[in-house]
């Protein structure tokens, strides 16, 4: 009812103009045509990119250092690590402005030697994907951890032991062992995590609030279909802006998926 | 003379308690990297409210200001639109719990359908929930609106209940669970009892699915609570925003980010202050229910 219907419905708008007539692609061939298009797309494909790589990177390697170490440590980093999610949207984007202001954070002198002096020459358009990035990574990466620790406790024992007697280190059992046993885990988190990349609003809006009129309020294709519909009051361009996103995201998750064989059981 | 033998051996056990001291200290030093990068923010966050605006620029980092600060900070956080904080929170608890009771009461008995019952249309339902569940937001916000214009619900608080009760993740989250962990054996046992399949459902699905309950009723409130983009669209008037929206709303009238602001109030330590106070339900949540989540988590979905 609030899944299906709102697509179905998107769809027809796609299709339409505002009288209902149906225009086949007309629709998507004008917001094709817009300046701001390919910009919303190009900026939330290195986005999305930037982030999917840092989360896969990063968070599976946490995750097997903080495994089969001293218990009661890796509690409470992966506790740390998984806090920020407290404060995700809104207000990490809030703490995060003030954070990279040069003027009054307290990594002040790191961004200053990087020749940072002022907000106004962090929150520039071609550092956002990055701190976007960091935004991203900061509230989501640590419930990520939280999952891999809990997949990697999955994997039996004997596994690891047998490895373990036939010589191999702890990389090579994380490079062998671990790792193609955690592939299902990977490809559930990269689905949802391109799917939240490529939804991004709130970040772009707040940081577009606050950057002076340097970020435009159209960096996110998100935030052009909400242009179109709330200040140019274009419904059916909105829509075809959106279901462009759906295609793009469910293309990728179907990959994803039938490469990790996400639904079959059992075997793998 | 030393048996070069014996020599190698020492060197050899050397060289390997050396390699483990190194891999020791760079686990130390990455591990450590991380915790600064997730711990700081939170830290400066949890102090900046006790000191001045001009404390945070000019004083030390990370130190703790006074109470006398915090106090201010609250008075002209409070002063805003007449407490229109406490309005957001409270609002965005209505809104969060009120999801979560309707996700609950129709998710679980769903994801329980999906993963033991063999009915005609399964596999494209569970992949039509898999597809929802990473629909673009915009896909589903703007056709709600519309939607909800239409039903005569656009500007209403229904208008952000009801989408956000609808959590597909909730219903795959369950389905896993059921389809690893709970054997089909158990359920068929007590059919074979005579038990109807309500009776199943409640006595023994049900009980058996308390960590994935407590799982999905974690992740909706979160998922609500957090939620920008639906209220955003959905609400016209400052009275119904939830704290996210009023977040951004105090942040549209910080002189810091508008000069053309007329408050001069809200800055950087009320600013964090709204921040922090936003999150607290969420941080109440989170702290009780990490060990829910791993185990949950470990004993739910692992063995797929």
């Amino acid at each position: 009812m609030f899944g299906v219907v709102p697509v179905a419905y998107a769809l027809w708008l796609s299709m339409t103009n505002s009288s209902g007539q149906l225009v086949g692609l007309g629709n998507f061939t004008r917001v094709f045509a817009d300046y701001r298009f390919g910009s919303a797309f190009a900026h939330i494909g290195l986005y999305v990119t930037l982030w999917l790589v840092s989360l896969m990177v990063l968070v599976v390697t946490l995750a097997l250092m903080l495994h089969g170490r001293l218990k009661r440590t890796s509690a409470v980093v992966r506790f740390i690590c998984y806090l920020p999610g407290a404060f995700a949207g809104a207000s990490s984007v809030l703490i995060w402005l003030i954070l990279l202001d040069p003027v009054a954070s307290p990594i002040g002198p790191l961004l200053r030697a990087v020749g940072w002096n002022s907000a106004a020459q962090v929150m520039v358009p071609e550092n956002l994907p990055v701190i976007f990035t960091i935004i991203a990574f900061w509230t989501g990466a640590g419930s990520w951890i939280v999952i891999m620790y809990g997949a990697l406790n999955g994997i039996p024992n004997e596994v690891i032991e047998a490895a373990r007697i036939d010589g191999a280190g702890a990389v090579q059992i994380a490079l062998r062992i671990q790792l193609p046993m955690l592939r299902k885990w990977i490809a559930y988190m990269l689905i949802l995590a391109f799917a939240g990349g490529a939804q991004l609003f709130v970040e772009p809006q707040l940081v577009g609030t606050a950057s002076f009129g340097q970020v435009p309020d159209d960096w996110s294709p998100n935030q052009l279909s909400y242009q179109y519909a709330f200040v140019a009051a274009d419904f059916n361009g909105a829509a075809a802006i959106a279901i462009v996103l759906l295609v793009l995201s469910l293309g990728c998750a179907a990959a994803a998926v039938f490469k990790a064989g996400l639904f079959e059981r059992g075997h793998s | 003379m030393t048996n070069p033998s014996i020599a190698s051996r020492v060197s050899g056990r050397n060289r390997a308690r050396a390699t483990s001291l190194a891999a020791r200290v760079a686990w130390v030093m990455v591990v450590g990297v991380f915790l600064c990068f997730f711990a700081l923010p939170i830290a400066w966050m949890l102090l900046a409210p006790t000191r001045s605006d001009a404390g945070i620029v000019h004083g030390a980092p990370l130190t703790f200001g006074s109470l006398d600060d915090l106090v201010a900070g609250w008075q002209h956080l409070y002063d805003f639109q007449s407490h229109a904080i406490v309005t957001w929170v409270s609002n965005s608890a209505l809104y969060s719990f009120s999801a979560l009771a309707i996700t609950l009461v129709t998710a679980v008995p769903a994801g329980y359908a999906l993963a033991t019952a063999r009915f005609r249309g399964r596999v494209v339902l569970l992949t039509a929930t898999l597809m929802v569940m990473l629909m673009p937001n915009a896909t589903l916000v703007l056709p709600l609106y519309l939607e909800m214009d239409a039903l005569g619900l656009a500007g209403s608080r229904l208008s952000v209940i009801l989408p956000l009760s609808f959590f597909p993740f909730g219903v795959y989250l369950t389905y896993i669970y059921y389809a690893t962990t709970v054997s089909g054996d158990l359920l068929d046992a007590a059919r074979m009892d005579g038990a109807s399949e309500w009776m199943v459902f409640r006595r023994i699905a049900l009980p058996l699915a308390r960590p994935v309950v407590a799982l999905v009723a974690f992740f909706s409130f979160v998922h609500s609570w957090n939620n920008f983009f639906l209220p955003f669209v959905m609400l016209p008037d400052s009275e119904q925003y939830p704290a996210q929206v009023g977040l951004n709303t105090l942040l549209t009238a910080s002189p810091m980010f508008n000069s053309s602001s007329g408050i001069s109030e809200i800055l950087r330590p009320e600013l964090a202050l709204a921040a922090v106070l936003t999150s607290i339900p969420v941080l109440i949540v989170f702290l009780f229910s990490q060990r829910a989540l791993v185990s949950g988590m470990t004993a739910g979905a692992t063995k797929g």
